[in-house]
């Protein structure tokens, strides 16, 4: 008797314990899938709000609105294309600078530096991820603007004035500031990913390289950046992604005029700094939804730009493991 | 477990209990909108709350504009703004508002001319000519002709105006538009608009720091941040022909003329001789019919207080204060406020 009570008497236990734990998973399952699509309807909430919104300026400029240079509030004539062309062309120049100078840290911080200086470089340059944007900007108009006035820009115009890029006077704002700017906001980004991703390269195939006879740079070019490939370019998509929607930093050294020009010396104006400046003082709902419009678009190159870098990411991936394979 | 529903349940008492108290005997007064009047305004709501402990106010400088649509909205007591409301807008509100003039503001223009001390004069159609930019050298003759004493450089002008939609901008473009036939056909006034040249900066303090960075700049801000930052003023040309250095009396003396009885007037190229003529007033929106009696109650004592001895207080922080028939008529109209 003794023994079937010592045999029954855990079954209900065990079976109670299984339904607790089926119970358990299911909640953590569910509510996980519950927050995961919180996200997504995070995103197509935005959209669709964005749309609402914009209706008006939509049905008043239709698709001109994304080519045309007018921007008039007083007549209330609006066109986004100057707005377009500032956010692309000064996040390409950030990209131009952040891209090798992060890069750069990054291999040094991972190769070569002792590990304690990789250690406190490391540490500083995450610091600079989280120096607020209107810092950047007010060391922008107080020192970046001075020196790109006085030193930069009659050195540029001196020795490539022949480039139509490099021509005009010397203002201090304009594109090449707001670029510059951004460069040095993007770089933390670029830098820190990128060690990370560095990181997770085996030892045993740098080793391998090396008893190969390859040098420190071979074993970069070789083993290092194509195994890391699709994570560098994740780390720049993301520093892309800042680069398009920075406002305060921008708006304070870029000049905001919507005009087209040339010459990186001449003031330009961003999607998202016109957003901020003029929203408050926007009274008719036209002109409101104008600003919002100028956010759809802005939103939409977002969507564009990460879809691009998903597919870019994609195929490295593919290429990588087709390499590997070979 | 147990503790922790104690825990729990002390603490919500503790909130209730708060709350309650909080409920029972503050006033919360909300006001949202120009940015320019900002600094006076919270220096009167933090005096008046030494005057009267209970009563809190809570003023979201927003920008004008948000503050109309926020007093239509009702989602505020109070609105301000530093332009008239539409008067499609005051249609569509749904009672009638009430503007009621605060302080005065001066909008100076100032410049950066190095070598060049001391202030020079702009007669308006020089004024309007460097902003349009068909004036675009320092030494052109008809800047040069109203200062004799200075040499100017042969050295082009870089205008500086403001990027952000404002208050600041509205009277100065105002002003341009009512001197200059040009300015108002191809520019226009508004809180922003198409400048047909220049440097955008952000806020008074963008545009001060690029004409201070910036040789040969000129640019606009409000009085008090060209004083405070030391730059030279220009001495502007008013209606009369004279030329007035911008000051707390010659802004008072710009609204003295004749103020229609709702205040909705722009004050800005004025008669008065001895007037500044880029000045403006400032205005907060009031519902004429109050439906919460409290607060209702307490906006109306507060604007009593602001005429009295609100006024005084606004000298120090570079707000002129309205002269003494506006501030009678204003008194009347706050009478007329209704509390339900």
């Amino acid at each position: 008797m003794a023994l079937t009570n010592v045999a029954n008497a855990p079954t209900p236990v065990i079976r109670r314990l299984k339904f607790v734990e089926s119970v358990g998973d299911l909640v953590f399952k569910w509510s996980t899938i519950f927050f995961a699509s919180l996200i997504i309807l995070a995103a197509v909430w935005i959209g669709w709000e964005l749309l609402i919104n914009s209706s008006l300026s939509l049905k008043k400029f239709g698709l001109n609105f994304l080519w045309r240079q007018v921007w008039d509030p007083v007549m209330e004539d609006f066109g986004a294309l100057p707005f377009i062309y500032g956010t692309l062309v000064s996040s390409t120049i950030a990209l131009l600078f952040a891209v090798p100078l992060g890069l750069g840290v990054a291999v040094f911080l991972y190769e070569l530096a002792p590990p304690k200086i990789a250690d406190a470089i490391g540490f500083l340059t995450e610091l600079l991820a989280a120096i607020p944007s209107v810092v950047y900007g007010l060391i922008g108009v107080f020192v970046i603007v001075p020196w790109v006035r006085c030193s930069l820009e009659p050195f540029l115009s001196k020795y490539l004035g022949f480039i139509p890029l490099f021509k005009g006077a010397p203002y201090g704002v304009g594109m090449l500031t707001a670029g510059l700017i951004l460069a040095i906001m993007i770089l933390p980004f670029i830098a820190t990913i990128s060690r990370e991703i560095f990181k997770t390269v085996p030892q045993s195939l740098k080793e391998s390289a090396m008893a190969l006879g390859a040098t420190r740079w071979e074993v970069l070019r070789i083993v290092t950046i194509p195994f890391s490939k699709s994570g560098i370019l994740g780390s720049i998509f993301l520093a892309l992604g800042r680069a398009l929607g920075e406002t305060m930093a921008v708006t304070m050294v870029i000049g905001n005029r919507p005009e087209i020009k040339l010459s990186l010396f001449e003031p330009g104006y961003t999607m998202a700094a016109v957003i901020a400046n003029e929203f408050t003082e926007a009274t008719s709902s036209l002109y409101l939804s104008t600003l919002v419009e100028v956010g759809l678009v802005l939103f939409g190159i977002t969507i564009l730009v990460n879809g691009i870098a998903r597919m870019m990411i994609y195929r490295s991936h593919r290429s990588a493991g087709l390499g590997a394979r070979a | 477990m147990k503790t922790l529903i104690k825990i729990l349940g002390i603490f919500a008492l503790g909130l209730h209990l708060s709350a309650g108290f909080a409920g029972a005997e503050d006033v919360l007064i909300n006001g949202a909108g120009a940015t320019f009047p900002y600094p006076i305004y919270s220096k009167w709501f933090d005096e008046y709350h030494k005057l009267k402990p209970d009563l809190k106010f809570n003023y979201q400088s927003i920008g004008s504009g948000g503050g109309i649509r926020q007093i239509m909205a009702q989602t505020v007591d109070f609105g301000a703004s530093d332009s008239p409301m539409k008067d499609t807008d005051m249609e569509s509100a749904p009672g009638f508002l009430f503007h009621i003039p605060t302080v005065l503001g001066a909008v100076v223009v100032t410049y950066n001319i190095p070598a060049v001390t001391g202030n020079i004069k702009l007669t308006q159609a020089a004024l309007s000519k460097i902003f349009l930019g068909t004036i675009n050298k320092w030494n052109d003759p008809e800047i040069q002709k109203d200062n004799p004493g200075i040499s100017f450089p042969d050295q082009p002008i870089i205008v500086v105006h403001r990027s952000d939609g404002s208050g600041t901008s509205s009277i100065f473009t105002d002003f341009l538009a009512k001197v200059s036939l040009s300015w108002s056909t191809k520019v226009g006034r508004g809180t922003s608009v198409a400048w047909p040249t220049g440097l955008g900066g952000k806020g008074n303090e963008g545009v001060v720091g690029l004409i201070k960075l910036t040789p040969y700049s000129i640019g606009y801000c409000e009085l008090i941040y060209a004083q405070s930052n030391k730059l030279p003023i220009a001495d502007i040309q008013n209606k009369a022909g004279k030329f007035i250095t911008p000051s707390l009396g010659s802004v008072t003396a710009a609204a003295q003329g004749k103020i229609p009885s709702d205040f909705r007037v722009s004050i800005t190229n004025c008669d008065a001789a001895a007037g500044y003529p880029i000045s403006g007033f400032t205005w907060l929106l009031v519902y004429e019919k109050q439906k919460n009696a409290v607060k209702g109650k307490a906006l109306v004592g507060f604007l009593h207080w602001m005429l009295k001895d609100g006024q005084k207080l606004a000298g120090d922080l570079g707000y002129a204060p309205l002269p003494e028939n506006v501030n009678q008529m204003v008194e009347k109209a706050i009478m007329k406020i209704k509390v339900q």
